[in-house]
């Protein structure tokens, strides 16, 4: 053994050691300790694998998460686009409760006692934690854009958060007439998946230009500039000549509002009729945060040593909910946070070693067939946020083969990334 | 899974020797010294001649007419021994399929490469390979067992005994991507490599000696130890 362990246990090595001496001094009281994870997504499920494996028995697991099949919100662009089924994106619970012995519950969690340390569950009844682990994604912000709320989803969607809302925007792109007109009001910052718009747009172009080339894109942008924009913008004007037009907030993209019964779209004032509308307003810690009194502003602020709550050492949080420094809100992101978290809630509760907090992300995204870009940054935890190491970006004017080979690295990470939640 | 019984009858007469002053015809053999160049590419991998090792990838000494998964001391994939159950002799029709394309014939495997797509190419690597199987006497002494090594390193960065604990930690992040099964798709395999060759290879990326930007990136923040701990790791997991 070569390596000073002083290193990396850090400011966590009084706290292990007293614990090492009387392993599961937490949890003698009342059995093994409790987590609960709130959330079945790409940091909910995580968190909750690497909690039940690692631990091998020792912590008690129970995941909350209302959905028996999760979609994937990641890769569902692609189904827009045609590059995958449906079911492709549709992932069950099954291996994380037969093989890792986590408890799943399928229900929706309403409120959070944080005296009693207790979850309240939709269906009745209440879960005791020692530590929570929330991961609930993002809900909507109340009237964030004029004319929209959640009871116009099913005509004009927001198709932000997988699942139902994808198939139902696809069949209204689908029945666009021909020449018709497809909006997208994009979100303010900061929102889940920087890049997800723009995929967005590139992959229903992709559909239109096969079923309905003379359609017309229209993105009404609340920003001047967007993820990956360079790259983005070549190649709608490579692959989608003439299809695309967005109208970033220079050029009046966040004066808007939308009309959903007469599927009209007011940019700057200019009064537009569209065949189809995606709607995707500023978004917001998942509800169930607000009802835990974690947030401040729209966001849950999280330390990035153990993604603990600032204001609740009990209760950490993941993902896109969380405000935490300089990691943008992605799948990845959530995962890569999962594995700090859990590493940081089995120190606490079992005395296993702390390492210090690691963080990485990758976004791919895909443009057209067999061209796809990526971004990507290394983190590290500060006291005061998760600050960026390094980082990099696909470049413009890249060749044809190194773009078939991202877009082919990203399938693999699909499949890395689920595995990895799911077992 | 058979795909032909002509072509096993031929890869049998391939492997008497006997073919070889009969019908010449029957099998387009290529140029071997072209395919010695070719195979180049594989050895990073693969190892042939008298002094190979198994590496990342089994040698490949005496491969034609081999039960697949059959060579001593190698670690398979799940996958290969699967197909191995299932009766996969290298023949020369498996192994031109295979090298077209691995994924195709034996997904899972932790055999990371695209294939080689002319036809022409894998017979010439075949008709190199082939040498290794059937004849001895005309192993070659150098190329390409000795081949360059990627990224010159002080002995003491190798001698580096890493701390698998540490290893398991930080192995958390590149299993968002490279998965534990070892089963690789679009992005490689990792798992029981020698931890030499698993050192250079992480070495090599933060230098940025190998092209890849999320692996110069993710290599550049490891320590001598850090990577050491990686090596560790990968190279017990099952």
């Amino acid at each position: 053994m070569k390596l000073n362990r002083r290193v990396f246990i850090g400011t966590g090595a009084a706290a292990a050691a007293s614990v090492l001496s009387a392993p599961m001094v937490h949890g003698a009281a009342h059995g093994r300790p409790k987590v609960v994870v709130v959330g079945g997504g790409a940091g909910g499920a995580t968190a909750a694998r690497y909690l039940a494996k690692d631990s091998k028995g020792e912590i008690d697991v129970t995941l909350i998460e209302p959905t028996r099949s999760y979609y994937t919100c990641f890769f569902s662009n692609l189904y827009i686009g045609g590059f995958r089924e449906a079911d492709s994106l549709a992932h069950s619970y099954g291996t994380l409760a037969s093989q890792y012995g986590i408890n799943v519950v399928h229900d929706w969690a309403v409120g959070i006692d944080r005296d009693a340390r207790t979850v309240a569950l939709a269906g009745g009844g209440s879960v005791p934690y020692d530590r929570l682990i929330l991961s609930p994604g993002i809900d909507f912000v109340d009237g964030a854009v004029a004319g929209w709320d959640l009871s116009a989803q099913n005509k004009m969607p927001h198709a932000y958060k997988g699942g139902s809302q994808m198939e139902l925007l696809k069949a209204q792109i689908e029945a666009m007439p021909q020449g018709g007109t497809f909006a997208m009001v994009a979100p303010p910052n900061p929102y889940r998946c920087p890049p997800g718009p723009y995929e967005r747009v590139s992959m229903v172009a992709h559909l239109l230009k096969n079923t309905n080339p003379t359609a017309k894109i229209i993105v009404a942008d609340p920003k001047p500039k967007f993820s990956k924009m360079g790259l983005f913008q070549e190649g709608w004007a490579d692959n989608y000549a003439g299809m695309v037009d967005w109208i970033g907030s220079d050029f009046g993209g966040a004066n808007v509002e939308v009309d959903p019964e007469a599927m009209t779209v007011s940019i700057d004032g200019e009064v537009t009729k569209v065949d189809a509308c995606n709607v995707i307003p500023a978004m917001k810690a998942g509800r169930i945060c607000e009802m835990a009194g974690i947030t401040e502003g729209n966001w849950a602020p999280v330390s990035g040593h153990t993604m603990q709550s600032r204001m609740d050492e009990n209760i950490h949080v993941l993902g896109d909910a969380t405000n935490q420094g300089d990691m943008p809100k992605s799948g990845f992101s959530a995962n890569s946070q999962a594995k700090v978290a859990a590493m940081a809630v089995r120190g606490a509760l079992t005395g296993s070693k702390v390492f210090p907090a690691k963080f990485s992300n990758t976004c791919w995204s895909l443009i057209d067939t067999d061209n796809g870009v990526k971004v990507g940054a290394t983190y590290e935890a500060t006291d005061e946020k998760i600050a960026k190491v390094d980082g990099f970006i696909s470049a413009t004017g890249e060749d044809a083969a190194l773009r078939k080979a991202t877009y082919e690295e990203s399938i693999g990470w699909y499949s890395g990334i689920t595995s990895d939640m799911f077992g | 899974m058979r795909r032909g019984l002509k072509a096993a009858a031929l890869a049998a007469l391939l492997l008497s020797g006997a073919a070889l002053h009969a019908e010449e015809t029957a099998v387009p053999l290529g140029d071997a010294e072209n395919g010695a160049k070719i195979f180049r590419t594989c050895s990073g991998c693969h190892q042939v001649g008298p002094s190979a090792k198994n590496r990342t990838g089994p040698l490949l000494n005496g491969i034609f007419g081999a039960p697949a998964g059959a060579i001593e001391g190698f670690f398979y994939s799940k996958a290969l021994k699967r197909a191995a159950a299932e009766g996969l002799v290298w023949d020369y029709e498996y192994l031109d399929a295979y090298i077209e394309n691995p994924k195709a014939l034996v997904s899972g495997t932790r055999m990371s490469f695209r294939g080689i797509k002319d036809e022409q190419d894998r017979h010439d690597v075949l008709a190199y390979l082939r040498r290794f199987s059937d004849d001895p006497a005309n192993i070659p002494e150098a190329e390409p067992t000795a081949q360059a090594v990627e990224v010159a390193l002080a002995p003491e960065i190798l001698a580096i005994v890493g701390d698998r604990d540490y290893g398991e930690y930080l192995a958390n992040e590149c299993l968002t991507c490279h998965q534990s099964s070892g089963s690789d798709q679009g992005i490689p395999s990792i798992t029981r490599w020698p931890e030499e060759d698993f050192v250079i290879a992480m070495h090599a990326y933060k230098q940025k000696l190998r092209p890849h930007p999320v692996m110069q990136m993710m290599a550049s923040r490891l320590s001598d130890e850090e990577i050491a701990a990686l090596a560790v790791y990968f190279k017990e997991l099952e």
